[in-house]
């Protein structure tokens, strides 16, 4: 069996491939919270709860409605955003003045109501969810087995930020988010009716949340608690990013993905504690992170 | 009702910012096709009537009339829709967006602006440096955009407060001209100024203000029998 470094060769490249899964819901999670912060001023502690509940519409969708992967793909993030939306409508708006330290403590709120919501409906054991048959399966590339639907799951995360980055940086509906991310009064006194894009930005972040939501169940079972297990790692990952860097969050949190799983093979022990070390050395050194700008 | 030629017609405008009461019942008209200053030391509260104006300001009460039609209650967004724009003290212009994107921002909220490539013809420097990030130009350049960009939207009033604050005498001179330009264009300007030399080259009245209120009024014709009394209220 060839070796690298002294490890197999199909361990490493099977631990790598975790890390960009673990990797490629980071990123899309990350986008959405950097996105919502940049624009709301709002550190979205109920992130891991909404990429949750994304798992449980599709879940509910398939068991309730008969609607399959394909379907729930599309519908899940629509509810999960409604829902989203509501919340900013009725809640959120009335915090953008204060002091962050207030959009945290009601989405960190939010956040334990859905869970525990969940978890007094359908406990905490986690339901499976199926691979849909068109990605069952896997390709023996050699150094490696890969399942089918992992790889999906890795270029479906990747074209999700892509897409996302390129709406954000190169169009004109990107040139005024940006622009109302730095001066939105100014933006809203030429016209734009801001409040409404503050409302379709919070739905769109959401709707990345339920995307991941629902590409993780076939991997993770669906499980109330598996937003929380995340959210914290996530929270790592936009802080290395920077806070507000779009690009930051996407490229941080593939590649801390990667240096998870790296670490699984190297040293196993500290596999759960990288990223936190990661963390506090990226602070450390660049105290906005790597991509922020100093405010 | 107001007089049919009377654009923006202001009445007893208070403002407050949180607790500090910063309007205490501005009233003024500007005359449509008219440049009209706002003259007055700093902090009397000319950026902040400006502000009412556009509705940035959300604690205000009184009358504004556009054209007639009651702004006091609308949301900024749609105050501009009714046919005004609005070029900030700091001028507003975005970091994040290059000089092309900073220019083409503003939506078009009416048919009739200025065409992009006569916008183009005024500011002739903004077309060179398209591609830059709109805060690398140099201040004078950033205060060309943020006059530029509200030109092609369509807006018949525009809101211009300091727009010659800081800059070296030959921008200044220069802005002059465009003043003078826009004007003759057919745009109503309501400016807010501190330099009555510059203001008196371009204006057709002056509103002097005090404590945010309208102290007096001295039409541009009149201003040079009126030096003392202006100085006076401007402490120079």
């Amino acid at each position: 069996m060839m070796t690298i470094l002294g490890i197999p060769v199909q361990a490493l490249f099977g631990q790598l491939l975790l890390g960009l899964i673990n990797g490629a819901f980071y990123a899309m999670l990350s986008l959405g919270l950097a996105l919502i912060f940049g624009l709301l001023n709002i550190v979205n502690f109920s992130h891991g709860a909404l990429y949750m509940m994304g798992a449980f519409v599709a879940w509910l969708l398939l068991n309730f409605l008969g609607m399959g992967y394909w379907t729930a793909l599309i519908v899940t993030p629509v509810v999960v955003a409604i829902f989203g939306m509501i919340v900013e409508r009725t809640m959120l708006r009335r915090l953008y003045k204060l002091d962050h330290l207030y959009g945290l403590l009601l989405t960190f709120g939010l956040a334990l109501i859905i869970e525990g919501a969940f978890r007094q409906l359908y406990g905490i054991s986690g339901m499976p969810y199926a691979v849909p048959k068109e990605l069952q399966g896997g390709w023996n590339l050699g150094f490696m087995f890969l399942p089918i639907y992992r790889g999906w799951v890795v270029v479906a995360s990747l074209v999700l930020c892509l897409g996302s980055w390129l709406l954000i940086e190169k169009t004109k509906l990107g040139s005024y988010l940006r622009a109302a991310t730095e001066n939105p009064s100014l933006v809203q006194a030429f016209g734009i009716n801001v409040p409404m894009m503050v409302t379709l930005t919070y739905g769109f972040g959401v709707a990345l949340a339920a995307i991941a939501g629902v590409l993780a169940a076939p991997i993770y079972s669906v499980n109330p608690l598996m937003g929380s297990n995340l959210i914290i790692v996530v929270f790592a990952v936009v802080v290395i990013g920077g806070m507000g860097s779009i690009l930051g969050a996407v490229i941080t949190g593939f590649m801390l993905g990667l240096v998870e799983g790296l670490t699984k093979v190297f040293y196993p022990e500290a596999a759960s504690t990288v990223i936190f070390v990661v963390m506090a050395i990226v602070l450390m050194i660049k105290p906005a992170g790597l991509f922020g700008k100093r405010s | 009702m107001p007089e049919p030629h009377i654009l923006l017609s202001v009445k007893d405008l208070h403002a407050h910012y949180g607790e500090s009461h910063v309007l205490h019942g501005m009233t003024f008209d500007v005359p449509k096709g008219e440049v009209v200053t706002l003259l007055g030391r700093n902090g009397v509260g000319k950026t902040s009537t400006m502000r009412s104006v556009m509705g940035i300001v959300a604690k205000r009460a009184g009358s504004i009339r556009y054209g007639g039609v009651e702004t006091i209650a609308m949301p900024s967004n749609k105050i501009a829709r009714l046919g005004l724009a609005y070029c900030p003290e700091e001028r507003g212009i975005f970091s994040s967006l290059s000089v092309r994107e900073n220019m083409l921002l503003p939506p078009i909220i009416k048919p009739g602006g200025m065409p992009l490539e006569e916008v183009y013809q005024l500011f002739p420097r903004l077309l060179e440096r398209a591609n830059s990030q709109g805060t690398k130009l140099s201040g004078g350049e950033q205060q060309m955009l943020a006059i530029a960009r509200i030109l092609r939207t369509g807006a018949e009033m525009l809101l211009l407060d300091e727009p010659t604050e800081g800059l070296a005498p030959v921008i200044v001179q220069h802005i002059g001209e465009i003043i003078r330009e826009l004007r003759k264009r057919g745009f109503t300007i309501l400016l807010v100024e501190q330099n009555f030399h510059f203001a008196a080259t371009v204006a057709d009245r002056h509103y002097v203000v005090e404590h945010g209120q309208v102290i007096d009024m001295i039409p541009n014709e009149d201003l040079t029998a009126n030096m003392d009394k202006l100085k006076t209220y401007l402490g120079v």
